[in-house]
C-alpha cells in the first residue's frame, strides 16, 4: 500500500530547477516555435524565386518593424534549438559521460553560445 | 532500412534515430545556407535562382523538408502527450490530442507541398 503521510511535491512550479532542466524546457519551446517559423522560412524562399521584383522586395522586408519581429523571433527559435541539439548529439556521442556535472556545464556553454549567436541575429536585423 | 523508416509507430528506439538522422540532415543544410550567404553578401536574384534550379539543391531541400517533417511529427508527438493528457488537463485531453496531432500533420504536409511546388514550380 501506498503510504498516504509520505510528502510529495509534484509542483514543478516550487521545485528549484537546475540549468539542464530550463535548457531542456527552452529545446521544447523553441522546438515548437521552430515549426511555425518554418511557414515565414518558406513564404521567404517562395518570394525569393518567384521573380527578380519579388526577390528585390523580399530582400528589404526587414525595413517593417512588424516584418523584423517575427523573423527576429523565428531566427532566435532556430538557433536556440540548433544549439541545444546540437548539444544533445555531442552528448549522444558519449563525451561528458552523462555525468550530471559535465551536463550541466555543456548547458551552460549552449546558453552562452546561443546568448552569443541571437545576439549577432540581432545585431543583423536591428543594423 | 526502408521498412525501418517507413514504419509510423511509435516504437522508442526508432523515434530517437529518426530524430538524430533528420536533425544532422536538417544542420547541414542550416549549415550549407549560412555558410552561402556569408560567402555571398550581395547576393543577386540571378544567383539564388541559378543555385536554387541545380538538381542537387532541389533534392537537398526535398531532402530536408522531408527530415524537417519526420522529426517535427515525432517532436510534436512527444510534447503532446506529455502536456495534452487526462491527468493534465481532464478526460477530453484524447480528442483534443489527436486532433491536434492531426492539425499539425496537415500542417507540416503543407510544407513539403509548397516546397515541391517552390522548386518545381507546379
Amino acid at each position: 500500500m501506498v503510504d498516504k503521510k509520505r510528502p510529495v511535491n509534484l509542483d514543478i512550479g516550487t521545485i528549484k530547477l537546475p540549468i539542464t532542466a530550463y535548457v531542456s524546457i527552452l529545446h521544447r519551446v523553441s522546438g515548437v516555435a521552430t515549426l511555425f517559423a518554418i511557414a515565414i522560412f518558406l513564404w521567404i524562399l517562395d518570394q525569393s524565386l518567384a521573380s527578380e521584383q519579388s526577390f528585390q522586395d523580399v530582400s528589404n522586408i526587414l525595413s517593417y518593424p512588424l516584418a523584423q519581429f517575427l523573423i527576429w523571433g523565428s531566427l532566435v527559435a532556430l538557433v536556440y534549438h540548433t544549439v541545444a541539439g546540437i548539444r544533445h548529439l555531442i552528448m549522444d556521442l558519449g563525451f561528458g559521460e552523462e555525468s550530471f556535472n559535465s551536463g550541466r556545464i555543456s548547458a551552460w556553454v549552449s546558453v552562452g553560445v546561443a546568448v552569443v549567436l541571437i545576439a549577432v541575429v540581432t545585431g543583423w536585423i536591428i543594423l | 532500412m526502408m521498412s525501418f523508416l517507413a514504419r509510423f509507430t511509435h516504437t522508442g528506439p526508432s523515434d530517437w534515430i529518426i530524430q538524430r538522422i533528420t536533425s544532422v540532415i536538417m544542420a547541414a543544410y542550416l549549415f550549407f545556407l549560412v555558410g552561402y550567404l556569408l560567402a555571398n553578401p550581395s547576393l543577386t536574384y540571378g544567383q539564388w535562382a541559378e543555385l536554387n534550379s541545380l538538381l542537387a539543391m532541389r533534392l537537398f531541400s526535398l531532402v530536408t523538408i522531408s527530415a524537417v517533417a519526420y522529426h517535427a511529427w515525432i517532436g510534436m508527438w512527444c510534447v503532446l502527450t506529455d502536456y495534452i493528457t487526462v491527468r493534465l488537463i481532464g478526460p477530453k485531453a484524447d480528442g483534443l490530442r489527436k486532433s491536434l496531432q492531426a492539425g499539425l500533420g496537415f500542417i507540416i504536409l503543407s510544407y513539403m507541398v509548397w516546397t515541391i511546388k517552390i522548386l518545381w514550380g507546379l
